[in-house]
């Protein structure tokens, strides 16, 4: 085992992983067990986090497919770190109000996802919605109040 | 964001959903997210052939089995069975392997990894013999795999005389209808933990549908009186029919190990076990044979629907009594015989999927009807219309129609919300000589909702409400939130019967411990059915309160009420509706306390290079009596025409030996974002007298007019039948190249 430093959700850890740990693990293991596990294999985004390398711009892992080791210095964002306190993100507020979450499980991903999108795309049309989650599945919505939730999130953020 | 003001009630009303923060915050806790002091992880060693007989059990000499927890089925306390219809399904398999996923060995230990590498350390020794892989081979009889003829259940529906309309008919029409086997791919995969010893006797928890089912096992198992026994469902990630029956097989062996360790054991399945090992949509074969007067009138339908049951009984037969009373649609026929037979196969076990035999014999009967309304030469909207049900006249069971409904006018709304008609001339003409052919396709059906005939007397569901000191009102209900909304709807309506804010409702933990057995999470009958309870409690405890006299709102009284005289609640037991009658020998009666009617409309394009379809437009336009909330309601619809959509097109179960080939989301394709279509859902609101403000059942509905809308749009976009689903380019490219 080997002592690896993280920072998730601008708070330093260091965890004592195997370096090819999954982050996913890493990170459920140390209590931010709002990043789900999905498939194990790059498919269905439940594990999706924000990661930002050193220097560069934040952007989506599935967090299944990142080793620990790789994970090192960088920073992580998950959703447990996405309220500040107790006020919603836009886009968790936009997903409430519209009905995006329904079992919640792809929900953590999901918000995720639509936050990225908005990082780089403030204002979206509707294909850039459905392309920036369409690495996300979702078995109960239909997606279609996933996207309502989006769209009306980057509306809110102007 | 809530719609209509306070004036009317909290029913009808998108109140924001109860469970909506914990769940965008990542605070909700499925049962993986949950662990406990001294916890182990426990992992399943299954059979790898579909049949044979184990000789022998080797455990490798590289593993330290001593840091392990082994369980056999020789550990097992009680009855070798995982109980639900019937026993003849074993937890853990000792002598005989009915297919491939058959679990045989349990391991636990602290270290995952280490279990893993156990797992390859054990060694099944099978004498093979030979399966059965189709319902034709089943029906043959090639082996005898189940009973004494491999027919797991079937019925004999008949209503008037259908021999008798054969030499009489202008037209008879035959065909053949096949569907495949489909997964649920909740997100969250099976798990459960389980805590057990002798003197504290069983607790597990977990995600699952139906905690009742799981006590109910669990007892046989462990031979343990209830209150032994506790069941606690976690926030469940989806479910679908797919947490019906599996989670007391897996609450059983973590159950198990706990036992034997006596340590807590988790048991979490990873997607390709969970894919693999645990229920699926059954696969159906559907012959109709059917007279027709050339005018169009229906005059008899003489149907055999067979389902793939896989290896044991589990709840196939309730399955195939969804299936074979929706086998005959909303349409009127003087005569009509349905031989229904659930069949043993050695593939794992189908189960519950959500429309529960409905979609199969819909998907039937909804393409059959396009043909036979080419043979008589009627577009496919007339013949339907001069065959459909109307209020006073008896359905295929001999129901009578009590409530009103409006099939046409359904119809013609979903018509002219696509502008159905000038679709059908402007593709033709687009079509011609173009690379995409589009096309536009219908489906008309209905979904009866709540227990088949007898099943919700029986069931005798119990609901509980109770007033809370601080006024408010607290739920005690069985009925588990995965997704559909449940915790809010129910709540809602108690709301509207106390006359106190939403606010104030909340719904208890689904703790076997702690509420009653409002029967299963499942057959859109959580809403109508125990909603309906819900309201008769809380009508009963405002009563209550009232006649204590005690003076103030519901709140205020109730709060005085519980400073007296301490806890206050009340208990509804189910009573069926007045007049509802239903005889299970003859398979005829009231099947349904009520039904809910819907039109699909669904536009196609296919690309005829590719030969890939995709929905490119989507109308899901339903009756379901009033709408507690519409956007819960939208949500379950739009989700239930996806999986639909994945059901047409996408979803390929391919089996190799009788086992999953394509166990993982990599290669088993659902609809993402990129694949589904703009979906507008459209409700017209006809109040049942029976629901809960009006309401009936909703969850299943969605699931059965997709498929048929989608193939009949194939066929109109191509000019060749589709009768077989899922409609992958494969399939698309033998029927179009076929045809020429
Ligand atoms: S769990 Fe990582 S993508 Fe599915
Ligand atoms: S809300 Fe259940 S998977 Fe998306």
């Amino acid at each position: 085992m080997n002592t690896f430093s993280l920072v998730v959700n601008g708070k330093r850890i260091s965890v004592e992983a195997w370096p090819m740990a999954r982050l996913l693990d890493v990170l459920r293991e140390n209590g931010f067990t709002g990043t789900k596990e999905g498939c194990g294999e790059g498919e269905c985004g439940a594990c999706s986090v924000l990661m930002a390398s050193r220097g560069e711009a934040r952007k989506l892992v599935n967090s299944c497919l990142v080793p620990v080791a790789q994970a090192a210095g960088a920073e992580i964002t998950t959703i447990e770190g996405i309220a500040i306190r107790d006020e919603l993100h836009a886009v968790q507020q936009a997903f409430i109000d519209h009905g995006g979450a329904q079992c919640g499980i792809c929900t953590p991903g999901m918000v995720l996802a639509a936050i990225q999108l908005l990082d780089k795309t403030p204002q979206p049309n509707s294909d850039e919605v459905r392309a920036a989650v369409a690495g996300n599945l979702c078995r109960c919505t239909g997606y279609i109040k996933i996207f309502d939730a989006i769209l009306d999130a980057c509306k809110r953020m102007r | 964001m809530s719609g209509s003001g306070d004036i009317d009630g909290w029913v009808g009303r998108s109140v924001p959903r109860k469970d909506g923060v914990a769940k965008v915050t990542g605070q909700a806790r499925y049962v993986d997210d949950i662990t406990m002091p001294h916890m182990l992880y426990g992992v399943t060693v299954r059979s790898s052939v579909p049949r044979g007989r184990i000789k022998a059990i080797h455990y490798s000499d590289k593993i330290p089995w001593e840091q392990f927890t082994i369980v056999t089925a020789a550990n097992i306390p009680g009855e070798n069975v995982i109980y639900l219809l019937m026993g003849d399904q074993p937890c853990l398999a000792s002598r005989v392997i009915n297919h491939s996923q058959e679990p045989i060995v349990l391991l636990a230990h602290s270290d995952k990894n280490l279990l893993e590498a156990a797992r390859g350390g054990v060694t099944i020794e099978v004498e093979p013999e030979p399966g059965v892989f189709s319902i034709e081979d089943s029906l043959e009889q090639k082996e005898i795999v189940w009973g004494s003829d491999n027919i797991l259940k079937q019925y004999h529906m008949n209503k008037g005389d259908v021999d008798s309309v054969w030499p009489s008919a202008d037209f008879v029409v035959e065909g053949e209808y096949r569907t495949g086997a489909q997964e649920q791919l909740y997100i969250e995969n099976n798990g459960m933990i389980a805590t057990a010893s002798p003197a504290e006797g069983v607790t597990v928890w977990g995600s699952m549908q139906c905690p009742y089912y799981v006590q109910k096992a669990l007892m046989r198992l462990f031979a343990l009186p209830a209150e032994k026994v506790r069941v606690v469902a976690a926030v469940t990630g989806g479910g679908f029919g797919g947490k019906e029956e599996y989670p007391s097989m897996i609450a059983g062996h973590a159950a198990l190990l706990a036992w034997k360790s006596g340590r807590p054991v988790k048991m979490i399945y990873d997607r390709a076990e969970d894919m693999a090992a645990t229920t699926k949509r059954h696969p159906s074969r559907t012959r109709h044979r059917t007279a027709v007067s050339r005018d169009g009138k229906l005059l008899g339908m003489d149907i055999e629907f067979t389902l793939d049951g896989g290896a044991y009984a589990t709840l196939s037969a309730v399955v195939l009594s969804r299936g074979t009373i929706h086998a005959a649609g909303p349409y009127r026929c003087p005569n009509v015989r349905v031989h229904a037979r659930a069949v043993a196969t050695n593939y794992p076990p189908h189960g519950a999927f959500r429309g529960f035999g409905a979609p199969q014999s819909i998907f039937a009967l909804e393409r059959h009807l396009n043909k036979v309304a080419a043979v008589v030469g009627l577009p496919p909207e007339e013949l339907r219309r001069r065959n459909f049900l109307h209020q006073g006249d008896l359905t295929s069971t001999g129901q009578e129609v009590r409530e009103p409904v409006d099939l046409e006018g359904l119809l013609d709304r979903a018509f002219s919300a696509t502008d159905y008609r000038a679709k059908v001339q402007s593709f033709a003409r687009s079509n011609i000589g173009s690379r995409i052919k589009r096309g536009i396709g219908f489906a008309t059906f209905m979904h009866g909702a709540g227990f088949t005939g007898s099943g919700e007397e029986y069931l005798a569901s119990i609901v509980g409400v109770e007033a809370t000191a601080d006024g408010g009102a607290k739920i005690l209900v069985a009925a588990t939130e995965m997704g559909q909304g449940s915790s809010t709807t129910l709540a809602q309506i108690a709301a509207d019967a106390l006359g106190i804010s939403f606010d104030r409702v909340t719904v208890a933990e689904q703790d076997t411990a702690n509420v009653p057995n409002s029967g299963p999470t499942v057959a859109s009958r959580t809403c109508m059915v125990v909603g309906k309870l819900v309201e008769t409690a809380a009508l009963a405890l405002k009563a209550k309160v009232a006649e204590a006299g005690i003076a103030g709102d519901f709140s205020t009284a109730s709060a005085a009420y519980i400073k007296i005289h301490g806890p206050l609640r009340h208990f509804a037991k189910y009573a069926a509706p007045p007049g509802i009658h239903w005889d299970d020998q003859s398979y005829q009666g009231d099947a349904y306390g009520a039904y809910a009617w819907a039109v699909y409309v669904a536009e196609v394009a296919v690309d005829t290079l590719t030969y890939e379809a995709s929905v490119t437009d989507f109308v899901a336009l339903q009756e379901v009596g009033r709408v507690i909330h519409p956007r819960v309601a939208a949500g379950q619809i739009e989700g239930g025409v996806a999986q639909g959509i994945g059901y047409a097109l996408y979803e390929n179960v391919q089996w190799k030996d009788g086992r999953m080939a394509n166990n993982q989301m990599t290669n088993y394709i659902m609809p993402t974002a990129a694949d589904v279509p703009p979906i507008r859902v459209l409700f017209a609101e006809t109040p049942y007298a029976y629901g809960p403000g009006g309401a009936k059942g909703i969850g299943e509905l969605p699931i059965d007019g997709p498929a048929p809308a989608i193939a009949n749009a194939l066929e109109n976009a191509l000019g060749v039948p589709f009768d077989e689903i899922p409609a992958t380019p494969e399939k698309i490219m033998t029927a179009v190249r076929g045809a020429r």
